[in-house]
């Protein structure tokens, strides 16, 4: 047997959500190890006790949540594998405080909101090691430097003396870590590390870990929804589903010889660069026992003569920041983008954060205002419109948002929600014709009728999406804009929209422009694709044809970054 | 698109209960808020009973001694009433005979024969009232009662008035920015940089040198509204410029709302617990504002009490140890005012569906 160095063993959470009501059961007596010098991956959709898990081994668990008394986190510390271990949901606070940030160190997955805005990144990383290390300032300082640099960042002389909102997310992240690392902790958690980052930085983090794990031979706990990132740094793997660990073992094994349904669904539901299917496998077609549906791949691709719905031309849009009393600077967001859209097509928009993708969204709304360009949407352009003129055409181009949870209004009922925009385009004779629609749209995305009466704050981020694609829906849009509408979903969730938004253009013919920085996305779901970088066009072509063979540096580099693990997870079929 | 319209009717549903309705529900499991409507009511009910003459309508009369006891102290010594009693006693002692010097003296008798034909009936002044009395021997319970009328109507509509004009103010300005927002933005400097006292005075004075604001408490009530606004002002434009940036606004537009629907329907339910909580806390800051303003001579006039004029009043009286006064006047205060800022703390649960 391998040394451990941290076994939980029937760990059992129930929290105690008013008082009325039975407690509920978070995480449901699981038991794992993670030995000395591995990675382990703890993966599971939102909801599945992963999280509970991580803040139970940190003693941060909120006071309302009852740990069964047979629960045990063994912590082996400095002699590993002796029984001298200690049992950490048993340990007082000082002897808590005296392993956090020391021992056993962790990540967060926001690290904007996990920095101190107010301290620069030395700063921080040195008041960890004058704490727990004992060091002098000055030694500090300099360990902190050494560390900034080990962790990547350029120049860390420099950059150590700059503040948290001066820096990238990706090398926020890094400076998390750098301070995770300051006191050679034998354990290092991290709880979701990538989900907030673009997939190059992805890719980054994801390798610094590795490395850091090597390096300073320590252990990592590595917490995520996403089976296909931990294919690359994990050495075993522990699925856990609803507070109850379905499957672990070896990375390999879960991989290639998947035994549990779930995971072979969490396997499947991720769109692979491989194949096309023409719906994306859900968790419930692996649950109900069918296994694997099999369907053909779906053909994709653009002919030239295809009608053409969304014509863009010469597209700028450049923001204007002020700068100290009177000055101007111009911040050009997109620049002379030009491209267009056939009718029942989808086009799909890939780069990184603040390469414009966006911003190209919301100007063909009209919700900015174009520096420069045409929309020609029928021939009409969109921009030279007035706003009354506009109306007409507003409910033709809709838009679905990022972030379900901040795009529907928390104060209007579901129902509410979807009659309003009938009433504002007089769709529908009479309120009850539009109620009655409403219904039918609820029934459409997948929703039961009670939801027409509940707020949006009852529903999961994937209800919520399909809420905000129902409202679309109302207006009977030629053109939808999907704006990283799938990203911040669950894996599993994500399937199930993606299927819906596809059900949905081959019934009703529908135009998508879909924005996303998640290559294997836009690959299932896009007729075309469009890379962007720093506001211009990259490249366009047919999406089989830019995977295949991509001519521009910056499209490799891109497609170089999808972690590994997707292919690993290309099942026999 | 049309398939979807093609589909069969669905079979007739159960209304859909509205936001208010669903609101009243949430609002009847909670004892807290519940407990705070029935006060407010009753303070309310108070307020409109003495308006119309039912109740405290002789709040006026002198019916007892001066500073009678409460009828829970009825024992205790009361040495002003006392003193005033000796004085009476003085004054109604037959005066010295000046007969042989005073030329009216021998008319002395005739008058006295006409004066015991009027019937005078000598009230008897009450030793103890309820809740005692003041200086005059009114019934504080009842001058309470009475003062609820003009100080619950001044807090109340000044707080309402101040609210709906900041509200509306600092709107425009968050929502619209620009020129909107730096005109706004100055009318707010000049209003705060004087301070609030001499601004008080400044309106008070125009409003009774021109008349224009009307008699009574109406001058009160604008003067205090159009002077309080500007805390509400400033909190409400912040709350909308975070909130017009919000991606369920941007939804709002993209469906092509108006701005005045973007302004009213969507961000204003989501802001509206500030405005409450101020409204809340303005009717408290307005009632003691009152005070002030009584105190100073602009506020209301002489024939009528308040709690302002209750609390002027007794300061003087706590020193000779008559506290009843001061008791009943803050303790309505107190009891209002902590059952309507518990009542909009409730109702703010109540209408916002996230907090639970």
């Amino acid at each position: 047997m391998t040394n451990l160095i941290l076994q939980v063993q029937d760990l059992d959470i129930a929290f105690q959500v008013d008082r009325k009501s039975e407690p509920f059961r978070a995480v449901k007596a699981i038991s794992f190890d993670v030995p000395t010098n591995t990675t382990v991956a703890l993966v599971g959709e939102s909801g599945s006790g992963k999280s509970v898990t991580a803040m139970s081994i940190l003693g941060l668990l909120p006071h309302n949540a009852i740990v069964a008394p047979s629960s045990r986190i063994t912590y082996f510390g400095s002699n590993p594998g002796s029984a001298g271990g200690r049992d950490l949901l048993k340990a007082s606070r000082d002897q808590l405080q005296s392993i956090r940030g020391k021992d056993i160190s962790v990540i967060f997955q926001e690290p904007m909101t996990s920095l101190n805005p107010v301290f620069t990144v030395g700063e921080q990383i040195a008041e960890v090691l004058r704490l727990h290390m004992g060091m002098g300032i000055r030694q500090a300082g300099a360990r902190a430097i050494e560390l900034l640099g080990e962790v990547g960042i350029p120049n860390p002389q420099l950059r150590a003396n700059s503040y948290p909102h001066e820096m990238s997310g990706g090398q926020q992240q890094r400076v998390m870590i750098a301070m995770a690392i300051a006191c050679e902790p034998k354990l290092l958690i991290a709880d979701e590390p990538t989900t907030a980052l673009d997939v190059t930085i992805q890719r980054q983090i994801l390798d610094l870990v590795a490395s850091l794990q090597v390096k300073h031979n320590m252990s990592v706990l590595f917490i995520t929804h996403d089976l296909g990132v931990v294919g690359d740094i994990a050495d075993s793997v522990v699925v856990m589903q609803a507070g109850e660990i379905k499957e672990q073992g070896p990375v390999k094994a879960i991989f290639e010889q998947p035994q549990h349904p779930y995971t072979k669904a969490l396997l499947a539901c991720r769109p692979r660069l491989d194949a096309r299917p023409r719906r994306l496998p859900v968790i419930d077609d692996f649950m109900k026992g069918e296994g694997r549906v099999s369907v053909g791949d779906r053909a994709r691709g653009t002919t030239p003569g295809d009608p053409i719905i969304l014509e863009v031309k010469g597209l700028t849009k450049t923001f204007f920041l002020k700068e100290g009393l009177f000055g101007k600077r111009a911040v050009p967001a997109v620049r002379n983008v030009s491209f267009s859209l056939p009718r029942g097509k989808t086009l799909g928009l890939v780069g990184e954060s603040g390469s414009g993708k966006t911003t190209v969204g919301l100007t063909l709304m009209r919700l900015h205002d174009a520096t420069s360009g045409e929309v020609l949407f029928e021939g009409k352009d969109l921009l030279a419109l007035s706003e009354r003129e506009m109306m007409a055409y507003r409910r033709r181009i809709q838009i679905i948002f990022q972030n379900p949870y901040a795009s529907l209004n928390p104060r209007m009922t579901v129902g509410h929600i979807l009659v309003e925009p009938m009433k504002i385009h007089s769709i529908g004779s009479g309120e009850r014709e539009r109620v009655d629609m409403a219904f039918q749209l609820l029934k459409r995305v997948g929703l039961s009728e009670q939801s027409f009466y509940k707020y949006p704050h009852e529903f999961s981020g994937g209800q919520r999406q399909r809420i905000a694609i129902a409202r679309c829906l109302t207006m009977k849009p030629d053109v939808l804009i999907c704006d990283e509408s799938v990203s911040a979903l669950d894996v599993s969730v994500q399937a199930q929209v993606l299927n819906l938004l596809q059900d949905l253009q081959d019934e009703y013919g529908l135009s998508y422009i879909f924005i996303s920085h998640d290559l294997a996305v836009v690959k299932y779901i896009s007729d075309r694709v469009m890379v962007m970088n720093e506001g211009a066009i990259v490249e366009m072509a047919d999406s089989d044809e830019i995977y295949r063979h991509p001519r521009e540096e910056y499209t490799r580099k891109l497609l170089s970054s999808i972690p590994k693990g997707y292919q690993l997870a290309a099942l026999p079929s | 698109m049309s398939a979807v319209l093609r589909n069969p009717p669905l079979p007739p549903m159960q209304e859909s209960p509205g936001l208010w309705a669903l609101a009243w529900r949430r609002m009847r499991q909670d004892t807290v808020g519940m407990v705070s409507l029935v006060i407010v009511a009753i303070f309310l009910a108070m307020m409109a009973g003495s308006y119309t003459g039912l109740i405290a309508k002789d709040w006026n009369k002198e019916k007892g001694v001066s500073y009678a006891n409460p009828a829970f102290l009825a024992g205790a010594e009361n040495l002003e009433a006392r003193s005033m009693a000796a004085k009476d006693a003085t004054a109604k002692a037959p005066p010295v005979d000046l007969s042989d010097i005073d030329p009216l003296a021998p008319r002395y008798k005739e008058w006295e024969e006409r004066a015991a034909r009027i019937a005078v009936t000598e009230t008897k002044r009450a030793e103890v009232l309820p809740f005692g009395g003041d200086k005059w021997g009114r019934d504080v319970l009842q001058k309470a009662i009475k003062g609820s009328q003009i100080s619950i109507f001044v807090g109340l509509s000044a707080a309402l008035l101040a609210t709906f004009i900041g509200t509306m103010l600092g709107a425009a300005a968050g929502y619209w920015g620009g020129w909107a927002n730096d005109v706004l933005e100055w009318v707010y400097n000049v209003f705060t940089s004087i301070p609030y006292i001499l601004l008080i005075l400044a309106f008070a004075a125009v409003a009774t040198a021109t008349g224009k604001f009307g008699k009574g408490i109406v001058p009160i009530v604008l003067i205090l509204s159009l002077t309080g606004w500007t805390g509400i002002y400033r909190l409400m434009r912040a709350e909308y410029i975070k909130h017009s940036n919000r991606e369920y606004v941007k939804a709002a537009q993209a469906i092509g709302a108006s701005n005045w629907s973007r302004m009213f329907i969507h961000i204003l339910p989501n802001v509206s617990h500030v405005a409450l909580v101020q409204l809340s806390q303005h009717v408290v800051g307005f009632i003691k504002a009152e005070v002030i303003l009584s105190f100073l001579g602009f506020g209301v006039p002489v024939d009528m009490v308040s709690w302002g004029t209750m609390l002027a009043e007794a300061q003087n009286e706590l020193v000779i140890g008559k506290w009843w006064q001061l008791f009943a006047a803050g303790a309505s205060m107190a009891i209002l005012v902590t059952a309507f800022s518990l009542l909009t703390d409730s109702m703010r649960d109540a209408l916002d569906p996230k907090l639970k």
